[in-house]
């Protein structure tokens, strides 16, 4: 051995072998801990907002409106069978009632601070697709697909949340195999609505309406992202 | 069949030069090539190094400005969307071949010469994937979001397009990148075992110690080191011909004039190994040279690889010739204008360019003389860099410009951020081989021993 080398031979220190197993298998359940969490949090309300309740400036229940009152969905929503947006109902929609209906209750001072002023409300957005996707309501609604399909059921939510995770992967549950989600387009703003009201599984009874709609819901990639 | 074996062969070939000078002994071996890691920098490999990591900074510029722009800041337009992206990525992937080849297609048949070239061109390899990877990763505009090419789990309950030869790109490159490091790391621990015992500080002893993995020369690990090695090179062979092969799917696959013909895959293989073999050379010359190692990289080996070179590019040039014939003999008018077209039109420089580099120059080949003569394997090895760029240039650009449709044909130029991404790619390639020559051994002293002459009377 020359001299410009370490005096000792050894260059590791005794527990060296060890570090070395720690390393390896530490660092593998490092990645498989870290894929693992990536999956998860990629499938819950954490990334997707599936299932929280959206905060209002005003406190709208569609419970009340809808489950209490009998409002149907288009009486607010207009647009839904005719443009790819279902619509948000301008402040003159509300007074139409709330004009003589609990006309000076605290509650609705912002609706009417809005019908003063001419200032839209401004609603906190629950079911929001991104922006590279195209998304078309009426064809929705003139196919047989039900509001509560998408929404769930918006008649017993007080507060609105999102019913379901939007991912790609739920929007092709269905354009796959729609005859599992279809109902008769007279049922479509009937969220009380159940196959079995029509004396029929779901399945007999999408096929049946897949055939008679003439249903090819498309699967191109430039279908929604245009 | 283990190296010994190999080694054996070789003794019994007597009667040729060898490949090792007959004075070397494993002691004088490990001193030349361990000086060259533990010697002192010269100022040359400092200038070397700068003016690598200078052309490196200019591709990392047009990087960035490629992400904060997008790709269209490249000259890629419809109808061609392919462009340089697609030329330099299998342009460097080709080059990686004649490493696989020498590695491990050359063990196997016996190809003693290849001892002493094999670590380098295997860390060639192993760069120019590097440099080759980057190209489609970019191309997609979004490298964040390379991933997807892989058939992962998703929320989008799709997968890759497995009918698709751009995914069998992602598998077939993939897997040679992880056997080609694989394979040169196993071949690198001996050496990086012996580069601990001369390391000169702890820390520079340690880290090779780490990366040498505990190896002790012990009978049991010199057996399962053979065992691996053999194994190694087994798979890495059928990835010399499958790499490319697939590579020249994503062309041949298509039903564009010029693309759509079955001679693609064999004509890329060869193209693949002579681009290699190409780049092999240009390295191994320079550093032949600086290293003094003409003891190692005799003249036999600058002869061999003139061979393989002038071989290659014969295939190469039947690859041109089966074009040529093949679109008068379809009888096909859209082949038949891809020909004329690549011949007297727009591009028909980049055509006449790859003829002069690829296939006149290197029939300086036949002549022994320029054979063992290092200037001008140099020399028709710089024309053949540029022909098998100009090749897919050829391939890539004439072929999308100019398509069944009068109305969708365009044209297409490179951008100046074309060219800065395509340098830094050489300043990425040049900067990781001045680093691995600087801290690895680029000559396998290993199986260096195992063929000089006190070597071959005692195995290792």
């Amino acid at each position: 051995m020359t001299d410009n080398k370490p005096e000792t031979a050894q260059i590791f220190g005794k527990g060296s072998n060890q570090v070395v197993w720690l390393t390896i298998i530490l660092g593998l359940a490092g990645v498989a801990g870290a894929g693992a969490l990536l999956f998860i949090i990629d499938r819950g309300p954490l990334h997707t907002n599936q299932g929280v309740y959206v905060n209002q400036d005003v406190p709208f229940s569609h419970d009340h409106h809808t489950e209490g009152l009998g409002l149907d969905c288009r009486y607010c929503h207009t647009s839904v069978e005719d443009s790819a947006f279902a619509g948000i109902p301008p402040t003159a929609t509300c007074m139409n009632c709330h004009k003589t209906v609990w006309a000076n209750t605290e509650m609705l001072e912002p609706v009417r601070d809005s019908w003063q002023t001419g200032q839209p409300l401004e609603w906190n957005r629950v079911n929001d697709l991104p922006d590279f996707v195209y998304f078309n309501h009426s064809i929705h609604v003139s196919s047989g697909v039900g509001c509560e399909s998408c929404h769930g059921p918006v008649n017993e939510m007080p507060l609105v949340y999102q019913e379901h995770s939007l991912q790609m992967r739920w929007c092709l549950e269905c354009h796959r195999s729609p005859e599992d989600f279809v109902r008769p387009k007279d049922e479509v703003f009937n969220l009380d609505w159940e196959p079995s009201d029509e004396g029929m599984s779901q399945k007999e009874l999408g096929k049946k309406l897949v055939a008679e709609y003439g249903l090819e819901p498309k699967q191109n990639c430039s279908t929604c992202h245009r | 069949m283990t190296l010994r074996d190999v080694d054996v062969h070789n003794r019994e070939n007597l009667g040729k030069p060898d490949f090792i000078a007959q004075d070397e002994d494993p002691g004088s071996i490990t001193e030349t090539i361990s000086g060259v890691i533990f010697g002192k920098t010269y100022l040359w490999w400092i200038t070397a190094m700068g003016l690598s990591f200078g052309l490196l900074s200019i591709g990392m510029v047009g990087f960035v400005w490629l992400l904060a722009k997008g790709v269209g800041v490249w000259g890629i337009q419809v109808p061609n969307a392919w462009g340089f992206a697609i030329v330099n990525f299998v342009w460097w992937i080709g080059i990686g071949h004649a490493g696989t080849l020498i590695s491990a297609i050359l063990l196997l048949m016996r190809q003693e010469w290849r001892t002493s070239i094999n670590r380098f061109a295997e860390a060639m390899t192993l760069f120019a994937v590097a440099c080759a990877g980057l190209f489609p990763v970019f191309h997609t505009g979004r490298p964040w979001l390379a991933y997807w090419m892989l058939p992962l789990p998703n929320t989008m309950r799709v997968w890759p397009q497995f009918r698709s030869p751009l995914i069998w790109d992602v598998f077939a490159v993939s897997t040679y990148a992880t056997i080609s490091l694989v394979f040169w790391y196993v071949g690198l621990v001996p050496d990086l075992a012996a580069l601990r015992d001369r390391a000169k500080t702890l820390l520079s002893r340690r880290i090779y110690g780490i990366a040498a993995l505990g190896w002790r020369g012990a009978a049991d690990h010199w057996h399962n080191y053979e065992k691996a090695y053999l194994l190694l090179a087994g798979l890495s062979t059928p990835l010399v011909l499958s790499v490319h092969s697939v590579i020249s799917f994503d062309f041949a696959v298509s039903q564009l004039p010029g693309w759509h013909a079955t001679i693609f895959p064999p004509y890329f293989v060869a193209g693949a190994v002579y681009a290699g073999f190409a780049m092999v050379l240009t390295l191994m010359i320079p550093l032949r040279a600086i290293f003094n190692l003409h003891a190692y990289i005799t003249e036999r080996h600058l002869e061999n690889m003139g061979k393989v070179m002038l071989v290659t590019g014969l295939i190469v040039g039947w690859g041109y010739a089966t074009e040529l014939f093949m679109a008068w003999y379809s009888g096909n008018i859209f082949e038949r204008f891809m020909m004329y077209n690549r011949i007297f039109g727009p591009y028909w420089m980049a055509y006449w360019g790859l003829i002069l580099c690829n296939i006149l120059v290197p029939q300086i080949m036949w002549s022994k003389r320029c054979r063992t003569n290092a200037f001008w394997l140099f020399f028709a090895s710089q024309f053949v860099n540029v022909g098998m760029w100009l090749e897919r240039y050829v391939i890539v650009i004439t072929s999308l410009t100019r398509d069944f449709l009068v109305g969708s044909w365009g044209t297409y130029h490179g951008t100046i951020w074309d060219w800065a991404v395509y340098l830094g790619t050489f300043g990425l390639f040049l900067s990781l081989i001045f680093l691995f020559i600087r801290i690895l051994p680029a000559l396998s002293m290993t199986e260096l021993k195992m063929i000089s002459p006190e070597g071959k009377k005692t195995g290792h």
